[in-house]
């Protein structure tokens, strides 16, 4: 399936039963050089507008949020050990986490590609 | 963002790709395409130049025609031994209030018959104005507006300026100087805000891009925003005004009493005699209660300005808040600048609250990346 987008500029992408989300090349590039990224552990449950992670690069810190319901599955180990995969590679391997969600439709609600690109300009 | 003003660089900076922010009125380049990580890094390993063209210049002059008139009345408004001051020798100082405060930091340079002085962009009007209603009597104070300002700093600078003015080759630090290049005067001091080697040059507008092109051109040198200049001056310990010194800051609470030279202490040869003297004076001889340190958080994440800090990992009491705080790319970790209590020493644990999480950051001798000036 194709990728989805919110408006907080977060990647959604279903993997098997599980979504995976990571922030765009246009949020990487406005955050500027990521020097450290603060994920919570896999394992909790979230509602959707929860932080599960913190990004901060040298000019600010910025949360990601939940983008729905579900339980964080998986964190990107990769993240810790070299932030700066999320400027390299934002929509590949600087994925943040994975959810596992009730229902997978959830995701119809948020923007494809198209509106995501008219959004941002 | 109507009335923000640029300088004269303003369409190098977009044909060089900068993004631009609203800074002290003025329209700046934050970073290049390069990104503020890379841009701190280059500067520190071969050479950066900054538009710093928003700062503010001023001249003044003795009626007298006496330069030592002219840093006699300067006096008057800064704690700072400016009748020492060498010809053609630069001395940072800062303009204090009556309750003691800051009211901005500058520089002053003596030229021979009169002193020149730059000060902070957000903060020029106030100064000009603070500088005519207290000096006028003795002094014609006269705001340069018709001039750039460029800072060119690192281990390549003296190659890159040298090259295009030789004599620059011969300063040392702190050292000022005039020099012709195609025709204008540059006037020159080596000197800057980053720790690195360096100067600022002041350009006549008609050349300023002709000389930042110039310089651009010369082997290793980039154009740098002032994201960089801001990780730059941190990690070299340096303040900004507005964050980590303002009007409720003394130089002594501010760690700044090395700009304080023996003259204008007590018992010295002109002791006092600048507003908030009383206090000042007073915090030299009895301490104050607290001072700006440098802090090393542990692990990665910065703590920004704006963090509160605790004397315990839970509960305890808030003993003060960070100034000044980032990512230092040469240390490779974040730093941070905050007042605390004059009682903690160096290597003595804070702990900043991070997003509702206590994290432990030592006491640490500022600056966190050791300057490199050529003395």
């Amino acid at each position: 399936m194709t990728m989805k987008f919110t408006e907080e500029h977060e990647w959604l992408k279903v993997e098997g039963d599980l979504v995976v989300v990571g922030i765009t090349e246009h949020a990487a590039e406005a955050l500027g050089d990521v020097v450290f990224v603060d994920l919570k552990d896999a394992g909790m449950t979230v509602s959707k507008g929860d932080e599960v992670a913190v990004i901060e690069s040298v000019k600010a810190a910025s949360d990601i949020l939940a983008p729905l319901d579900g339980e964080v599955v998986e964190v990107n180990p990769a993240l810790g050990d070299n932030p700066s995969l999320v400027n390299e590679d934002p929509m590949g391997k600087a994925w943040f986490f994975k959810m596992k969600i009730a229902d997978l439709s959830a995701l119809d609600a948020y923007m494809d590609e198209d509106a995501y690109k008219a959004l941002i300009g | 963002m109507t009335d923000l003003k640029r300088t004269g660089l303003y369409d190098l900076h977009l044909r060089l790709g900068a993004k631009m922010v609203p800074f002290a009125g003025y329209e700046m380049p934050v970073q290049y395409p390069t990104g503020v990580l890379k841009e701190h890094l280059h500067t520190r390993s071969a050479a950066g130049l900054f538009d710093v063209g928003h700062m503010g210049q001023v001249i003044l002059r003795a009626r007298s025609a006496r330069i030592e008139d002219a840093a006699l009345a300067l006096e008057r408004l800064v704690p700072v031994d400016v009748l020492s001051l060498g010809v053609n020798r630069q001395r940072y100082a800062m303009f204090t209030n009556d309750a003691g405060g800051i009211l901005d930091d500058l520089m002053v340079a003596n030229r021979g018959d009169h002193l020149f002085l730059v000060v902070n962009a957000g903060c020029k009007v106030q100064d000009v104005a603070h500088l005519k209603a207290h000096l006028s009597g003795d002094c014609e104070v006269t705001e340069i507006t018709d001039r750039g300002l460029l800072a060119l700093q690192g281990p390549g600078a003296e190659a890159a300026l040298a090259a295009l003015v030789p004599g620059a080759a011969a300063m040392r630090f702190m050292d000022v100087g005039i020099f012709d290049w195609q025709g204008v005067d540059l006037w020159i001091s080596r000197s800057g805000y980053t720790g690195e080697d360096g100067y600022e040059i002041s350009v006549p507008d008609a050349k300023a891009v002709a000389l930042a092109e110039a310089l651009l051109a010369q082997p290793g040198v980039a154009p740098i925003g002032l994201g960089a200049r801001d990780s730059l001056r941190l990690e070299a310990g340096m303040c900004l005004y507005g964050h980590d010194i303002d009007t409720t800051t003394t130089p002594v609470e501010a760690n700044l009493t090395w700009a304080i030279q023996k003259a204008r202490r007590a018992g010295g040869a002109r002791d006092g005699g600048f507003p908030g003297a009383g206090r000042i004076l007073g915090e030299l001889a009895a301490g104050a209660s607290r001072r700006r340190v440098g802090l090393r958080p542990e692990g990665r994440a910065p703590m920004r300005e704006g963090v509160a800090l605790f004397d315990a990992a839970e509960g305890g009491a808030q003993i003060g808040v960070i100034c000044s705080g980032g990512f230092g790319p040469s240390i490779e970790g974040p730093m941070a600048m905050a007042y605390l209590p004059s009682s903690l020493k160096e290597g003595d644990t804070v702990w900043g609250d991070l997003r509702g999480r206590r994290v432990v950051a030592v006491v640490s001798p500022t600056p966190f990346h050791p300057t490199n000036y050529k003395r």
